[in-house]
């Protein structure tokens, strides 16, 4: 680029990030504050992390949310790498549009329509509503979004070191395992990270088809903000943040080990 | 072993189909069609359903031991009515309204600010770009309940917001934030900032520098390149991130539930107090059908330019 960046761009970054951030740093600094009332600012102090950790309720909850979270990203990480591999590689086989429509469609569905559907096919078949049934919905909604980031991957992907390799009397499987997957391997630990996070954060889904003794922490944290703001609640979220950022950063830091380039994380970004 | 043969047949390489390469498309369909298709069949029937003090609660309930008797009784229950009263009841009609209007308002507010950004980001120095990218997709990986939560820190009445404009004197009295639609507003716009940037970012970082050169060349003023080159350029990007942002904000529950107002309320809020509040499945379910018929085209559209994305690519 030859032209530097004019002051328009730079006000236009300035305000954009601005606004994305300062109220996540606002809600950070604020889970120290010293003071119960959570406007006025009573000095630094970790009092509300103490008392989060004698929370049996919510710390349940948390254990709960991180059992949940893991085993629905994984599953939605194997699910969503095996779609992307049928979108990219597969050509036109029978059925493709309904295909990659089922994968397109749940990323823009509203949660509300995903949510009660999911609960209305968990009450007809008559299966107790609890940690699996969440778990289920997450898989649902999450392998959607791995499907994506790893058929981004798979798009600009140099078949030549493929086709060398089975020209060298490599047979598919092991092509798969040795130059395939190592290559798809960053897309595919960013969509599991991405399929954490969002299952960590879910409310509606985990509303809907959650039965008796599988509170989320949204959940908790959600009937909690309906009654107004608690400088609990602020350390909980600063918690979770923190656990997002070094999941991010963790992902971020295997790309970089393995030689990888970065990858697109939301569904848009390929458009 | 699923993965096998899966390189072996190239996209649209005509070789036979072998067992495990059926299973890599098999699966997640299979998973798909049970957890995303199916519920919704269910879904419209429950729509034709009734409410009723039972478990589960609605009837009828189809008995597959009764045999074609069971199945003919359970076919003469299924009524309409619940679209009836969705049609008759101003309440519904007047939620639809509202929330194809504020996710009207909401998509072209982001597309004020969500441009400007990702022009920003594309005109920015090269070495920048991967940071900047990083830090737009960093809050989309950041819970979304909490950063509505770190509105509500702000927007309160004796909050930050308040404080700052007392303290600066532009107010006298706090006026009130919370529990309003510009409070709606900044939640939604802040909540989908990303999905509207990224696509548009896209899409601007891959436009041809020297095209704006020619423009100048030719004497065309830097205004009239934008708005004959680059906006032109852009708008697949603009088309992407409007629909990403627009569909699943018409059935926002969330936002519109702790930052808006008791009036007014959103089609996703009155899904959810048929759904918990009145126990009337039937009459939430008649309200995602109605919701998902509004929602078809525009899914539609996404769709068909997802899948032209990636026939392009690969």
């Amino acid at each position: 680029m030859r032209r530097g960046p004019s002051w328009f761009n730079i006000i236009a970054l300035a305000l954009g990030f601005a606004f994305l951030y300062v109220p996540i740093a606002i809600l950070v600094i604020y889970s120290f504050n010293a003071s119960r009332l959570v406007t006025v600012w009573g000095g630094f102090s970790t009092r509300w992390y103490v008392a989060l950790m004698h929370d049996a309720a919510m710390l349940d909850a948390a254990w709960v949310t991180l059992r949940i979270g893991l085993l629905s990203a994984a599953a939605a990480t194997v699910l969503g790498t095996l779609a992307a591999l049928a979108l990219v590689r597969f050509g036109r086989f029978r059925g493709r549009l309904l295909f990659g429509g089922m994968i397109y469609a749940p990323l823009v569905m509203p949660e509300v329509i995903t949510g009660l559907s999911l609960l209305l096919l968990f009450v007809a078949v008559d299966v107790d509503r609890g940690f699996w049934t969440i778990t289920v919905a997450h898989t649902t909604l999450t392998m959607c979004f791995v499907a994506i980031i790893v058929q981004a991957r798979l798009v600009d992907f140099d078949r030549s070191l493929e086709e060398a390799a089975m020209d060298l009397g490599c047979p598919p499987l092991k092509t798969f395992l040795t130059v395939t997957l190592p290559l798809i391997a960053p897309a595919i630990a960013s969509g599991f990270v991405l399929a954490f996070t969002l299952s960590l954060d879910d409310l509606i889904l985990a509303s809907f088809t959650t039965g008796p003794g599988a509170t989320t922490l949204p959940i908790r944290i959600y009937s909690e903000v309906r009654l107004g703001v608690k400088p609990e609640i602020n350390a909980v979220c600063t918690i979770l943040i923190a656990v997002v950022a070094m999941s991010i950063v963790v992902a971020s830091l295997m790309t970089k080990l393995s030689g990888g380039r970065g990858e697109s994380a939301t569904p848009g970004a390929q458009a | 072993m699923t993965d096998e043969v899966i390189v072996a047949a190239p996209a649209g390489g005509g070789r036979a189909t072998t067992w495990p390469r059926r299973l890599v498309v098999l699966v997640p369909y299979l998973w798909l069609a049970a957890f995303f298709l199916l519920p919704f069949v269910i879904v419209f029937k429950l729509s034709l359903s009734e409410t009723a003090i039972a478990q589960p609660p609605y009837v009828p309930v189809l008995d597959l031991a009764e045999g074609f008797e069971g199945l003919k009784a359970f076919f003469s229950a299924l009524s309409p009515r619940n679209y009836a009263l969705i049609a008759s009841d101003w309440i519904y009609l007047a939620s639809y309204l509202r929330s194809l209007e504020v996710a009207t308002i909401a998509t072209a507010l982001l597309l004020l600010i969500g441009f400007p950004l990702a022009y920003g980001m594309a005109r920015a120095p090269r070495r920048l770009q991967p940071f900047l990218f990083m830090a737009v997709v960093l809050p989309f990986w950041t819970a979304f309940l909490i950063r509505i939560y770190a509105w509500i820190n702000i927007l309160q009445r004796d909050g930050l917001l308040n404080q700052a404009l007392l303290a600066l004197g532009i107010v006298d009295t706090p006026p009130a934030w919370l529990a309003t639609d510009t409070a709606v507003y900044i939640g939604l716009v802040y909540s989908y900032l990303p999905f509207m940037v990224l696509p548009i970012y896209a899409t601007l970082e891959k436009m041809d520098e020297t095209l704006l050169e020619a423009a100048a060349d030719l004497g065309c003023p830097p205004w009239k390149a934008f708005w004959l080159v680059t906006l032109p350029v852009s708008l697949k990007g603009v088309i992407a991130g409007a629909l990403l942002c627009f569909i699943p904000m018409v059935g926002e529950f969330v936002i519109p539930d702790l930052l808006g107002g008791s009036e007014n309320v959103m089609i996703g809020q009155t899904l959810w107090t048929e759904f918990f509040g009145n126990k009337d499945w039937p009459a939430a379910s008649a309200i995602a059908v109605v919701l998902l018929c509004l929602l078809v085209m525009p899914i539609m559209i996404y769709q068909h330019m997802q899948s032209r994305a990636i026939e392009r690519g690969s």
